[in-house]
């Protein structure tokens, strides 16, 4: 393993105070239990938005707490959940008494962690699952489609909806209809390591790709042997449009997310190619999103992540946003 | 069941799963994410480390302490599913005046069932519930037909162990390995394991007391 790294118990804390220097303009990073806020505190009556996850995944979350999106992330350790004490001293520091909504990404950890912090919470609370990953079946009988990328989108469309006054049901609502609207697929070329751990998740071949990986390299439809980017590009679209059903003419976001190892350059040629396929099918891409936001520490990878865009989620995802990962019309 | 009691297993544990740890951790990677090891490790480290601070303590207080560090000290699905098991036990009717082993295996159940609500898993669905469930309605029944305490705990030893050889051949319908659809299918789950060494190794330490 090589790795940016002092030692392994200290590796979050490291990353954490870098991150809380670097943006404090933005961000005030508290510790012990761990949690993230905006520098500034939440608005008298604007609804308090939090979310949080396993580490590893940066700039999700900490990296989206800011004007116009998340009021504060809760930091587990690397691909392990946040817990309820961490959720609840970000409650009380950014709840102004409108109430909390937690967003939360549907992997079973981080559903029971927050639903304990839900329950030990006083005052009002709500929550988002995300579960946008078309990879893995739905259905009663599963822990259900995974929250990946999409979680992003959540946050920003909800953020700018409780900035502008909206009430923690209406955010509630929100939040559930940009779920809906959207589906996301990932593929892996190569594995990545937790620090603890010290060795690579999984082991893959230098001729294969895991295709359907969720975001902590843990596999998804099939293993396959490499294609061309327009064939992946393809497939992706494929499962993602079975899903969505986005009809011609209809106005979408193309988000292009990288795992973490995988060069701009090469995120922006699958942009190429997806812009390609889209076209042929008459989709109208209306806004765009090429970056790594949903990563998965240093694998090499991608993720498509389509979201149906109506003039609601059209006003909500142009507003301005000022965050450490995401900055427009600021 | 004391609280030196509790901590004493506690530290056999900890020497047990430390003897089985890559064991469990390649079981993890082949069909999880390859943290539950040092999840367990973490958890066992921190409640040996409450000794000072839980060992005077009323049972109840004792639990509650062990449950919130369990909790806020693993992370993940291990954290939120044994912090359950252990507040459950602590809302234990009358603790705090004696727990003879009828009264432990009452509150085990309580705490189990918990578990179960909480992870919404049952048995046949590749998880540590394939363990503690059959374990839990053994050590019941084993009370109800009022069974010597050394048949109860050596029959638990067995249904524990059954139960972890179960998961090999099941589909994984609820945590991460149900990601996985048919690759799963003949793996042992982690947790399965994980919680059958503790099984073994408290029921073990009672008999050979």
């Amino acid at each position: 393993m090589k790795k940016f790294m002092n030692s392994a118990d200290d590796f979050l804390k490291e990353s954490l105070q870098g991150f809380g220097a670097a943006h404090q303009d933005i961000v005030n990073c508290h510790y012990d239990p761990n949690f993230i806020t905006r520098a500034t505190p939440t608005k008298e009556g604007k609804v308090a938005l939090i979310s949080g996850g396993g580490s590893g995944h940066e700039p999700m979350h900490g990296g989206l707490v800011g004007y116009g999106m998340l009021d504060a992330a809760c930091p587990g350790f690397v691909f392990s959940s946040p817990t309820p004490d961490q959720m609840l001293a970000a409650a009380e520091k950014v709840d102004s008494g409108a109430g909390v909504l937690f967003i939360v990404k549907n992997y079973s950890g981080d559903v029971m962690n927050f639903q304990m912090a839900a329950e030990m919470m006083q005052g009002p609370n709500e929550s988002v699952l995300t579960n946008d990953d078309v990879a893995v079946e739905d259905s009663s009988f599963t822990t259900g489609r995974r929250g990946v990328a999409a979680t992003v989108v959540v946050e920003k469309i909800v953020g700018s909806l409780a900035e502008h006054g909206g009430s923690l049901q209406e955010c509630k609502a929100l939040g559930d209809k940009v779920n809906k609207n959207s589906g996301s697929m990932g593929v892996a070329f190569s594995s990545c390591t937790v620090p603890a751990a010290g060795k690579p998740n999984f082991d893959i071949g230098d001729d294969e790709m895991e295709f359907g990986v969720g975001i902590h390299g843990e596999p998804g439809r099939r293993r396959d042997k490499m294609k061309s980017a327009q064939e992946i590009t393809n497939e992706l679209l494929e499962a993602i449009n079975e899903d969505l059903k986005p009809e011609a003419n209809e106005e979408i976001l193309l988000f292009v997310n990288g795992m973490g190892g995988t060069p701009l350059t090469e995120l922006y040629l699958i942009y190429d190619n997806a812009k390609n396929m889209l076209d042929k099918k008459n989709i109208k891409i209306s806004r765009s999103l090429v970056g790594n936001y949903c990563t998965s520490l240093e694998m090499q990878g991608a993720s498509i992540t389509l979201t149906k865009l109506d003039e609601e989620l059209l006003k909500h995802w142009d507003s301005s946003v000022h965050t450490a990962a995401m900055r427009w019309g600021v | 069941m004391s609280i030196n009691f509790l901590i004493h297993r506690a530290k056999e544990i900890q020497a047990v799963i430390e003897a089985n740890a890559s064991e469990i951790e390649k079981l993890d990677q082949e069909i999880g994410d390859g943290d539950h090891i040092f999840n367990v490790q973490r958890g066992i480290k921190l409640v040996i480390e409450l000794e000072a601070v839980i060992k005077d303590l009323p049972m109840s207080k004792a639990l509650n302490q062990i449950a919130m560090k369990v909790l806020s000290g693993i992370g993940g699905s291990s954290g939120a599913l044994f912090g359950t098991l252990f507040m459950t036990m602590a809302k234990g009717n009358d603790i705090d005046n004696g727990v003879d082993y009828k009264k432990a295996i009452e509150i085990f159940a309580d705490g189990v069932e918990a578990v179960k609500q909480r992870g919404k898993a049952d048995v046949g669905e590749k998880t540590m519930m394939d363990v503690l469930i059959p374990v839990s309605n053994c050590l019941k029944k084993g009370v109800e037909d009022n069974k010597d305490v050394k048949e109860i705990l050596k029959e638990a030893i067995e249904v524990a162990e059954k139960g972890m050889f179960s998961t090999k051949d099941l589909l994984a319908t609820k945590g991460r390995a149900s990601f996985l659809g048919e690759r799963a299918k003949g793996h042992i789950d982690p947790g399965a394991r994980s919680s059958q060494l503790m099984i073994k190794t408290v029921c073990e330490s009672v008999l050979n007391s």
